[in-house]
């Protein structure tokens, strides 16, 4: 099925091509440096979750007894609004599933700290949209992976659409203008966004598509699922079609294809965003949840603030960072030579193309590498593709 | 959000919603209340948004921070793209 | 006083005499979404 486009869907041009004079923007590599404090972050407050989709970064399901207390995650709070971090993710695992999550919420809010909470939607009936609704600090995401039940459950489980859905219809009915629709793209859902953007539209939600990274379980099912070179073509003059769309710069790799897309275009992590884990455990970013980047704990003393000021990993990161093998490809200055939890995951060397790259770089380099395997896994069993799903 | 063109005759003043935070570039802006981001790219802008609720109009402001007034062009543009995204927001007239 | 950046994506009308009349369009606002940047939910 072909995304309906006006555009010509162009292959990529060679590095004779003449490039606009800078594709990274002043801005985007004062970014790259660091800065003293987060714009925002990512904060999975619990490993545990009633679902167990099959390509879950976090390879979330078991509730790891080491949880950060009702205590630290307030003393966290403090920290992140001392430091003015405007807006937190807060993730999982299922967010709602932990008994305070509610009160944390109303403590980060009261502390000058935004919320944006992702959620499969289990823990959100009528009486709670209604009090979302009502508040102006708390904004809401619904995770889906499939336009209809049986795109969605066959990677999130069964009845995991419905719930989604139900959950909808109660932000909606609440007037919760604008909350958020997020997706995972595949190759079995990129033939979906029309509806996908339908979806959003009916529900008065914003759409929200996000890449598909090997991290986590994604990494047992990527090479099956994740989207071909002409699907991320497609993808990309759709997305340069509807602004209005959000990817959270997950897409910055395909800026090599032309114009760059809206957002910095860069990576973040550990530079303006980064993961707080369960467990306290700071990481560059939601997808390497791995030893090798692993800045440190908010449980050290000096606390979150310490890690994101002075941890090694963090201030490797901010340095700049060679273009490696990508050096003699024009389009570096674009793609940034792409994601690096992509390129762990896949076994690329961290200076090498991205696994995705639209030149076909990242293929060549994938031919002979071992893949590095999670650190952490929280799953409650083995979850396989084409499995039947299990609740 | 105003509907009025932005006017430099005016005073203005940010919006309490917005939480200015400086950085080595000039600052990070973010209005909680419609969830925007803004980057200021320059200190002296910065400088002046927080002198702005002194001045009984944008233009005086400016002229009191002896920026190169060669410079208005830009520095107004800015200013209006940060009231047409409700950063900025008229100051109600106070009787004297 | 520190050096304003200019920005490439912004058509930069320099004209220069012996005395600068020098005429910079300068982006000083940038506006990025709150999901704009890589490596969040």
């Amino acid at each position: 099925m072909t995304l309906t486009s006006g555009l010509q869907i162009t292959e990529p041009r060679p590095d004779n091509l003449v490039l606009s004079p800078v594709k990274q923007s002043g801005l985007a590599n004062q970014m790259k440096a660091g800065l003293d404090a987060p714009i925002c972050l990512t904060w999975e407050l619990t490993y545990a979750c009633n679902l167990q989709c099959v390509h879950c970064l976090s390879s979330s399901g078991r509730r790891d007894p080491r949880e950060l207390t009702t205590e630290e995650c307030e003393a966290v709070i403090d920290e992140l609004q001392r430091m003015q971090v405007f807006y937190i993710n807060i993730g999982g695992g299922e967010p709602t599933i932990r008994k305070d999550f509610w009160h944390l919420v109303d403590y980060a809010v009261s502390h000058g700290v935004g919320v944006k909470f992702s959620t499969n939607g289990s823990g959100i009936d009528a009486a709670v949209a209604k009090q979302l609704a009502e508040s102006d600090y708390v904004d809401v995401q619904i995770s889906i992976d499939g336009a209809d039940a049986e795109t969605n459950d066959h990677v999130r489980g069964e009845g995991s659409f419905a719930t989604a859905v139900q959950a909808m219809e109660h932000l909606k009915d609440a007037g919760f203008e604008g909350f958020k629709i997020s997706v995972v793209m595949t190759r079995h859902n990129i033939p979906q966004v029309d509806e996908f953007k339908a979806m959003a539209d009916r529900y008065g939600a914003q759409l929200r598509l996000t890449r598909f990274r090997p991290s986590g379980r994604g990494a047992d099912s990527w090479e099956e699922l994740h989207p071909t070179d002409q699907q991320q073509r497609e993808l990309y003059h759709w997305l340069m079609d509807r602004p209005d769309v959000l990817t959270g710069d997950s897409f910055f790799h395909l800026s090599a294809l032309g114009e760059a897309l809206p957002g910095l275009n860069l990576c973040g992590a550990g530079r303006v965003v980064c993961l707080i884990d369960p467990v306290g455990d700071v990481y560059a970013c939601p997808f390497v949840l791995h030893d090798e980047f692993l800045a440190g704990s908010v449980r050290d003393e000096g606390g979150f603030q310490k890690v994101w000021q002075e941890s090694e990993l963090f201030t490797e990161l901010r340095e700049p960072q060679s273009a490696g093998a990508c050096a003699s490809c024009g389009h570096f200055d674009a793609c940034q030579g792409g994601c690096m939890a992509a390129k762990f995951f896949t076994g690329i060397p961290l200076d090498g193309p991205d696994p995705e790259c639209v030149l076909g770089h990242g293929e060549e380099a994938m031919d002979s590498v071992a893949r590095a395997s999670v650190s952490t896994d929280h799953s409650r069993t083995k979850v396989v593709l084409g499995a039947k799903p299990v609740t | 959000m105003t509907l009025s063109a932005f006017d430099a005759d005016r005073a203005y003043r940010l919006h309490e919603q917005v939480a200015l935070r400086p950085e080595p570039f000039g600052a990070l802006a973010y209005h909680y209340g419609n969830r925007r981001l803004n980057f200021l790219r320059a200190k002296e802008l910065v400088t002046l948004v927080e002198s702005l609720d002194d001045h009984e109009s944008v233009r005086a402001a400016f002229d009191a921070a002896e920026i190169n007034p060669r410079r208005w062009p830009s520095f107004e543009k800015a200013l209006a793209s940060l009231a047409a995204s409700d950063f900025l927001v008229p100051e109600e007239s106070v009787a004297a | 006083m520190e050096p304003t950046e200019l920005i490439d994506e912004t058509p930069v009308d320099t004209v220069e005499t012996d005395e600068a009349e020098l005429v910079e369009e300068e982006l000083l606002v940038e506006e990025i979404s709150i999901d704009g940047m890589c490596g969040v939910y």
